[in-house]
């Protein structure tokens, strides 16, 4: 019994292998894009924790000075007091002639925690010895030590995966040299062993400030919501893959229902059928999610590289642009899958349970919806978005943000339907013939069936207005303002002091104006920040953008009675224009301008040059920026800078280079967002297509009068292809205010809790024609390959629907 | 799981321990011997200077301040505590002498043990040379690795008395730490020949003094507990530059304080192809000694105990006849095992037959594989 009524639901398919294609490549297709999002999450974490696993140090407390700078002998006399404590020493240097600098890290092995040697050193028959003499042995991946091959002055460099990309891991005597600080040290990382009866810290190192360790590196911490926005990427896409999975599988119910109520009829119980059906259900998520998963794998790998660039250079976040296989999200991805296709089967099964035994089996409108229930699901989405609106005032954060955007998203396309039957019953009330009459009754009546691939369009065309939008007005904002604050000519990194007085020199002797610019690393407002010193230049008054600006701020900061912070501090700290800002015991100045800082993690804040020389003595500018006062070209300019310095070319770029820079890293931070929505788009496209093609089988005898009534089979096609133009339209006129608030949402919202920055939206209604061409292209291709179906149907089908009233 | 860079350590600590147990290879004319990767060698006839030689001699390759204490409790308990600090070069000396900062050659390891009945704590310290963590300077003498140090008392000592004669040390680990100050009460004792300690049949030797006439007072710290003690000490002074012999597993040493006011050091070289080397020095109640080179000392496991996963014997039989001591000695705490990354049993033994008394007892080179 089994065996036979499964093969007689199971013969559906084989009748209808267009619809079992479309249920399989829906679920495949929404399962690609929700995996293909997880690989990456999955690879960008797994190199963080390697990054955090190989040195492992974030794991620990640290001590940091008060004042920004440690130096060995701070080790020892910490050691010496009991606290067994061990010496980081971190940088960046520009190693060799060519190529980006690279972040040195240098440890004492013999004082750091357990664990943080990558296995090499052990497994290569590396000894100690090598580690810590000279010239010592470094470890880094393997196209870093390719790329140094060769390179005078290196360690012996050890290829090791452990250790993330764009890092060499060194011993601290190492380090010392190659970032020319000798004696220097980062920060001490505090070991969880501490020995008995020790002396409290504020006695024995009262200038130093313990931090905590955290369990996830501050990489991981940074790009959290970075992440985060891909994984709600991730979920739109797998919602509108839903649809069409839903859409499939209930029409393939409502199809059986001739099959199930015989087989009900047979003596098989209600329970075995379920069963039966929910294994059916099981066996094509299965082979549907292992086609996603292939399918989300060559997405992510195709999209990882720039995932990749985007996080190193917005987060400094090394992730490799190779993509590793990790069966863990392969699961997950196998896991949604399934999880999908059950959630879009329940109400299915749950009519077949509900089935009375001896129920009618006549094909009703598929799926057919009242008015009442249209407005039920429009009073669902009114509350959604209530929801929605209400929680980002409640609740702080990202999610609080995402919520809106899910609640906006979903809310709106629920109350779609209800919407559009109103402006066809509207269009219905205008018509003047009644061919245009029944245009729009029969439009209508379709509605039902078309409204879940109406509603993905809806969630593709508004999420891709809205992201269009955002990363617009972004680009926009972010190009004026690299035009403002990149005003020098040429930018120069000194590798030492040398270095810097030969940059010094330079200009002096070719009269340029000079902007040097130091930095020192240190908590702002409890967090990693930085805090750079500028000189009194007329071009930082004339262009540094500032946000918000209190009267004579420059002239304020210059003399040291002010700060200028960044507005991601400021948005982060609640920090307003007259606030105090802390920069170190007894030091702390009135702010006196935000400015906006893009591409920045951290909260920055701006002193004087001599101020900040003033009380880091230490801390020497090594960063230079060259003006040449507008005739000088930057090339030749560049060329004689490299003679008569002498300084690697790799420490030199030009403002356009900068610029160039700037804007790809730019471009690539949306290059993801950009492909899952032009994705997600697609998706929707072929939920219209699919949901299109069932419809057209089951409307034959609605077609049937109108032929009958001496309208021609191209007549008829025509009009259906007018249709699904006319549905795509209205859609999109739903969908644009919908993505404005979107983008709103994201501009305002999710943004400022991402980022730290807010940005003005501007709109761009050329690209919203290019996105109504793009729906209506969808629909269109969506409707012809039905439409053709219905020029080219026998006209004995269409008598055949008179002769055999079913 | 193996960390890889305990293994490091491990791997260096080996180097460390090999290298100190042992002895150099024929050598030794003109006192200017080095051996083939340029460290010094021992020399016969040198005569060991002080204060000069109490501090390191960076050119060999190994070196150690070593010092046992056999303690009683206030309330009549036996215990004992370790403080060791090894010091091993990873390379011979440049042209200039030691490297300064990070890139100094010299590596230190401190070991401190503190043994209870019932209870055996240990703490293990790795630093640097170069920077300060850890060193050895000779007036005022201070042997220290981060906060543990062994030092000269400020006390002023009149002349004539010798930098070690009054010291304090100190050391702590996650559950203990001990402070104690110790003054002899006899003099430096040579070993071997003048302080030429021979280490095998092939002539393999190290320079080797020891002070074993330490009065000893002080505290014991536990967790909510502080615990006086007083007894007996014994430091260690030993450097030299060859490697353990291939077919050399480890060793068994001993220092005994005999109640009769003798003391005797004694050591077994295990050898997988042959008989064990001994040797031996007895030392009379006014500090004269008297070598004994291979075979007059006899050390016989009686007892093994499961320790850590491998046997370690925990009774011993020592004799030397030529002195009538025939002794059994039983560890206090059969548990006294070092886990540091190169580990070893190490702990007070109590001693009976024909002489009573306390000491202490090294064990090397019992592995979990061996068994």
């Amino acid at each position: 019994m089994t065996r036979a009524a499964l093969s007689a639901l199971l013969s559906h398919w084989r009748r209808r292998p267009g619809q079992l294609f479309t249920l399989l490549l829906g679920l495949a297709l929404a399962t690609a894009l929700w995996s293909a999002v997880q690989a990456i999450n999955a690879e960008a974490r797994a190199s963080y924790d390697r990054a955090a696993g190989s040195l492992g140090l974030q794991r620990y407390d640290r001590l940091v000075a008060a004042n920004g700078v440690l130096a060995t002998e701070d080790f020892v006399a910490l050691r010496r007091a009991g606290w067994r404590v061990s010496p980081v020493l971190e940088g960046r240097a520009i190693l060799g002639e060519a190529g980006p600098p690279v972040s040195v890290v240098g440890i004492d092995v013999l004082s750091a925690p357990p664990g943080v040697l990558p296995t090499a050193l052990a497994a290569e028959g590396g000894d100690l010895t090598d580690f810590l003499g000279e010239p010592g042995a470094a470890f880094a991946t393997p196209e870093l030590v390719q790329r140094f091959q060769g390179v005078a002055g290196l360690p012996e460099l050890r290829a090791s995966a452990a250790v993330p990309p764009g890092q060499i891991l060194t011993d601290i005597g190492v380090a010392e040299r190659l970032l020319d600080r000798a004696g220097e040290v980062s920060h001490l990382v505090v070991l969880p062993d501490q020995p008995f009866g020790q002396a409290p810290l504020a006695e024995v190192a009262p200038g130093m400030i313990r931090e905590p360790g955290t369990e996830e590196g501050e990489v991981a911490r940074l790009t959290r919501s970075f992440h985060l926005n891909l994984t709600a990427f991730g979920f739109l896409s797998f919602g509108v893959g839903l649809f069409i999975v839903h859409g499939a599988i209930g029409l393939a119910f409502e199809q059986r229902r001739g099959t199930i109520r015989t087989l009900r009829a047979l003596g098989m119980r209600t329970g075995r059928l379920v069963w039966l059906l929910l294994a059916e259900i099981l066996v094509l998520a299965l082979a549907a999610g292992l086609l996603g998963i292939g399918l989300g794998y060559a997405i992510a790998a195709a999209l990882l590289p720039d995932v990749a660039a985007t996080l190193r250079g917005l987060y400094g976040a090394a992730v490799p642009g190779v993509l590793s296989f990790d069966p863990v999200w392969a699961l997950a991805g196998l896991a949604m899958a399934l999880a999908g296709a059950l959630v879009a089967a329940f109400q299915a099964v749950f009519r077949v349970v509900r089935m009375p035994l001896l129920a009618s089996a006549r094909p009703r409108a598929w799926a057919l919806v009242s008015t009442r229930a249209l407005r039920g699901q429009a009073a669902g989405g009114v509350l959604l978005l209530a929801l929605g609106l209400t929680i980002p005032v409640i609740a702080d954060g990202l999610i609080a943000g995402f919520a809106l955007l899910t609640g906006l998203l979903l809310g709106a396309a629920l109350m779609l339907p209800l919407v559009l039957s109103m402006l066809l019953t509207w269009g219905s009330a205008r018509s003047r013939t009644p061919l245009a009459e029944w245009f729009w009754a029969d439009t209508r009546q379709q509605l039902p069936g078309l409204s879940l691939a109406l509603m993905a369009l809806l969630l593709a065309l508004a999420a891709n207005v809205g992201v269009g939008t955002m990363v617009g007005s972004f680009r926009l904002t972010f190009t004026g303002w690299l035009d403002q604050r990149l005003a020098a000519d040429l930018y120069v990194s000194a590798a030492d002091e040398a270095e810097a007085a030969a940059i010094v020199r330079f200009a002096e002797g070719e009269g340029l104006g000079l902007l040097p610019r130091a930095s020192v690393d240190l908590p702002l407002a409890g967090a990693p920040g930085t805090l750079e010193g500028l000189v009194d230049h007329p071009v930082y008054r004339a262009n540094w953008p500032l946000l918000l600006r209190a009267s004579q701020a420059w002239d304020r900061v210059m003399s040291g009675q002010a700060v200028l912070i960044n507005e991601q501090l400021a948005l982060r700290e609640g920090l307003a224009l007259g606030d105090t800002l802390a920069l170190g015991p007894g030091w702390a100045l009135p702010i006196a301008g935000v400015y906006s800082d893009y591409g920045n993690p951290q909260g920055q804040a701006i002193v004087a040059l001599d101020v900040l020389g003033q009380r880091f003595p230490e801390v020497r500018p090594r960063s230079f920026g060259l003006v040449s006062g507008g005739e000088a070209e930057g090339d030749r300019l560049r060329a004689r800078l490299l003679a008569e310095t002498g300084i690697a070319s790799g420490a030199v770029i030009d403002l356009a280079q900068v610029k160039e820079i700037s804007l790809s890293v730019f471009e690539r931070t949306f290059a993801i967002t950009g492909a899952l929505n032009v994705l997600t788009l697609g998706v929707a496209g072929i939920a219209i297509l699919t949901a299109l093609a069932t419809l057209a089988a089951m409307r034959l005898p609605q077609l049937a009068p109108i032929w009958a009534l001496g309208q021609t089979r191209r007549a008829l096609a025509r009009l259906e292809l007018l249709r699904s133009l006319l549905l795509a339209a209205l859609t999109f006129a739903a969908a644009l205010p919908v993505g404005l608030a979107v983008a709103w949402a994201l501009l305002a919202v999710v943004n400022v809790e991402a980022f730290g920055w807010r940005l003005p939206m501007h709109v761009f209604p050329a690209s919203w024609a290019a996105l109504l061409g793009l729906a209506l292209l969808a629909a269109l291709v969506a409707a012809l390959f039905p439409a053709r179906r219905l020029g080219r149907t026998p006209p004995a089908e269409f008598l055949k629907v008179f002769a055999n009233e079913r | 799981m193996i960390r890889p860079s305990r293994l490091s350590r491990r791997r260096l600590l080996a180097a460390m321990a090999s290298a100190a147990a042992s002895p150099a290879l024929p050598q030794g004319f003109a006192g200017l011997g080095t051996d083939a990767d340029g460290f010094a060698l021992p020399e016969r006839g040198r005569r060991l200077v002080f204060p000069k030689d109490h501090g390191p001699h960076p050119a060999f390759r190994i070196e150690w301040w070593y010092l046992t204490a056999n303690l009683t409790t206030e309330d009549g308990r036996e215990g004992g505590i370790q403080w060791t600090l090894f010091r091993a070069a990873l390379a011979p000396l440049g042209p200039d002498g030691p490297a300064a900062g990070w890139h100094s050659e010299q590596v230190w390891l401190g070991h401190a043990g503190l043994t209870l009945p019932g209870r055996h704590s240990y703490g293990e310290r790795f630093a640097r040379g170069g920077v300060g963590q850890a060193g050895v300077v000779v007036a005022p003498f201070e042997a220290w690795i981060d906060e543990w140090h062994l030092r000269q008392h400020a006390e002023v000592l009149g002349a004539g008395h010798d930098a070690l004669d009054r010291v304090e040390v100190r050391a702590a680990g996650p559950a203990f730490a001990y402070d104690l100050s110790l003054r002899a009460e006899g003099p430096l004792v040579m070993q071997g020949d003048e302080g030429y300690s021979v280490k095998s049949p092939a002539g393999q030797a190290s320079h080797y003094y020891s002070q074993p006439f330490y009065r000893v007072a002080g505290t014991l710290d536990l967790p909510g507990e502080r615990i006086t003690v007083t007894g007996q000490g014994w430091l260690d002074r030993e450097w030299s530059s060859q490697p353990l012999a291939e077919t050399q597993d480890g060793w068994d040493w001993v220092s005994l304080h005999l109640d009769s006011g003798e003391k005797m050091m004694g050591f077994r070289l295990r050898d997988r192809a042959g008989p064990p080397f001994t040797s031996a020095t007895h030392i009379a109640p006014d500090g004269d000694e008297t070598p004994y080179s291979d075979g007059a000392l006899a050390l016989t496991p009686l007892e093994t105990a499961r320790v850590a996963g491998r046997d370690v014997p925990v009774r011993w039989r020592a004799v030397l006849s030529d002195q009538g001591i025939d002794v059994t000695l039983s560890a206090l705490e059969p548990e006294s095992w070092m886990g540091t990354a190169t580990p070893y049993w190490e702990g007070p033994v109590r001693i009976e037959g024909s002489h009573g008394g306390r000491g202490y007892l090294e064990m090397t080179g019992y592995t979990a594989e061996a068994g």
